[in-house]
């Protein structure tokens, strides 16, 4: 199983190499996709991670003993969907196929796993109905 | 077989008129023949939903006692045109405030349409007939004397994609461009768009009644830069951006769901309306007119990475809607950025304002332009 995590560092946790101990002690594998890390400064980085669920559970423990903060895609990307008129102007910037056009109906369609949190529907939305926590 | 204005008012109030929304004729066209639809089908809806920057609103405050004449005024901190007589003035949804660029009068436009109060400010000199200096209060469109909505240019007629060929984003009134063709952006609602669906202007004109943000308003003139001369298809519909409208309407009468304030990041502030037209079928003419199918309507793609945005592609309706269209070599992702859910909202509601008799079809007071061309502006003065 593929899961997607957002990972929250203090300044204190950026010099520790915690990638390399989630890969070597949990055995799991790790996909950077995106990250805004810098010596001195919080960090962020989006992650899939893939393994054997009790592996993912302890790394995950492994992480938060850190003080590491996780969250899903879900809870990084705000989404104001009552105020939506389905104009389509985030599906053209979502690259990874989140934000889409349902062709039928010509209603916006939200997949939050394939979000990559790029912040560019932030941007794109005209009625600024996307808020994402990532960085910052 | 030609149909009157009169005849089509009176099948309408006999309750036998058959209306359709633009999409559902141009479905019917698959199969039946403009001669068959000219007969069948009375009245066709059309809509759009989209950014429509030209527009704005008079508004009549009522007096102060002692009385002001408002010379410098703003609403919620947006500068608002104070140059005309004591209490009118225009508010223009493009304006900005000075302390927030993501806020201007598209905001205070829809906060009004919504029942809120917005915060007039107002200073003058102070004349021997207008004592008052200063005014500072609260004003909602239940308390204004009027507040009319008046837009010099909605309801393009076509309006060319665009695309970005350098290698950064650009941020654009036609939305986000990605680098290097990352994607295509279109903003028409195609079959179902109003001056599309009568490319003539045969029965739009001064004097047409539409649907404008909810509310019954009217053409009240040519919209600015209304261009015949752009070139037209083998099917007689414009490449590009060509007629436009002035339209008004009682701001009073509209709603939220059919106007909304709008920022575009790095552009700045507009408003998206809707605007719908019913256009009588008639005869064989008209009938072909509106049976265009998203195929037929020619798209330009223009390329926003370059001097005067030059078009690289021609290309249609059916294609852009597809998802993706082919260019320079490459697959791109296209993406509207006018709403056509809610155009077809328009159209669907039209529909049922028309057959009801509350939405009665008229021929236009006085024809467009039959030829208007549109200029640059040359510059004289020292260029800074």
């Amino acid at each position: 199983m593929k899961h997607r995590y957002i990972l929250e560092y203090s300044s204190a946790m950026v010099d520790e190499p915690i990638i390399y101990t989630l890969i070597k002690d949990f055995d799991v594998k790790v996909n950077i996709l995106r990250a805004e890390v810098s010596p001195g400064h919080e960090g962020s980085m989006l992650v899939e991670l893939e393994g054997e669920g009790e592996n993912i559970s302890r790394g995950m423990d492994y992480l938060s003993g850190k003080g590491i903060r996780l969250m899903t895609i879900a809870q990084s990307l705000s989404f104001r969907e009552e105020l939506c008129v389905d104009c389509g102007s985030c599906a053209g910037v979502c690259f990874s196929g989140c934000l889409s056009m349902d062709a039928e109906k010509w209603e916006l369609v939200v997949d939050r796993e394939k979000c990559i949190a790029c912040g560019l529907c932030v941007k794109a939305c005209p009625f600024g109905l996307f808020s994402l926590k990532f960085g910052d | 077989m030609a149909k009157s204005y009169e005849e089509i008012n009176a099948r309408i109030a006999r309750g036998e008129a058959v209306v359709l929304t633009a999409e559902e004729v141009s479905r019917m066209a698959e199969e039946a023949s403009p001669a068959e639809i000219a007969r069948k089908v009375d009245v066709v809806t059309t809509a759009t939903f989209g950014a429509m920057c030209s527009s704005g609103c008079f508004i009549n405050f009522g007096h102060t006692s002692p009385p002001i004449r408002m010379e410098s005024i703003t609403l919620n901190g947006v500068p608002v045109f104070a140059g005309i007589a004591a209490v009118d003035a225009y508010i223009g949804a493009t304006e900005t405030s000075p302390d927030d660029p993501a806020y201007g009068g598209a905001h205070v436009i829809e906060s009004l349409v919504r029942g809120e109060e917005v915060h007039l400010v107002a200073r003058g000199k102070g004349t021997d007939c207008y004592p008052k200096k200063s005014a500072d209060t609260w004003i909602s469109k239940d308390g204004v004397n009027e507040i009319t909505m008046v837009n010099p240019r909605n309801a393009y007629q076509n309006y060319p994609a665009a695309c970005n060929s350098t290698e950064r984003i650009l941020y654009t009134y036609m939305g986000s461009l990605l680098p290097r063709f990352g994607n295509v952006n279109y903003s028409t609602s195609g079959e179902l768009s109003p001056l599309l669906n009568d490319p003539c202007l045969r029965t739009i004109g001064v004097g047409t009644r539409v649907f404008l943000g909810g509310a019954q308003g009217f053409v009240s003139w040519r919209g600015t830069q209304f261009n015949t001369e752009k070139p037209r298809s083998e099917r007689g519909l414009r490449e590009s951006n060509a007629a436009t409208l002035m339209l008004t309407a009682d701001v009073k009468e509209m709603s939220p769901d059919f106007l909304r304030a709008a920022y575009f990041e790095k552009y700045g502030v507009t408003i998206y309306l809707g605007v719908g037209i019913p256009l009588p079928i008639l005869d064989e003419e008209m009938a072909a007119a509106v049976s265009i199918r998203n195929r037929d309507i020619p798209a330009l793609v223009c390329d926003y990475g370059l001097d005067g945005h030059p078009p690289i592609l021609r290309t249609n309706y059916e294609e852009l809607r597809s998802g993706y269209i082919e260019l320079e070599g490459k697959k791109v992702r296209t993406a509207p950025l006018s709403s056509l859910s809610r155009a077809r909202a328009i159209a669907a509601l039209l529909k049922l304002r028309v057959s009801s008799g509350a939405f009665p079809i008229a021929p236009p007071v006085q024809a467009l332009p039959a030829r208007s061309s549109v200029s640059g502006l040359s510059e004289r003065g020292r260029t800074r």
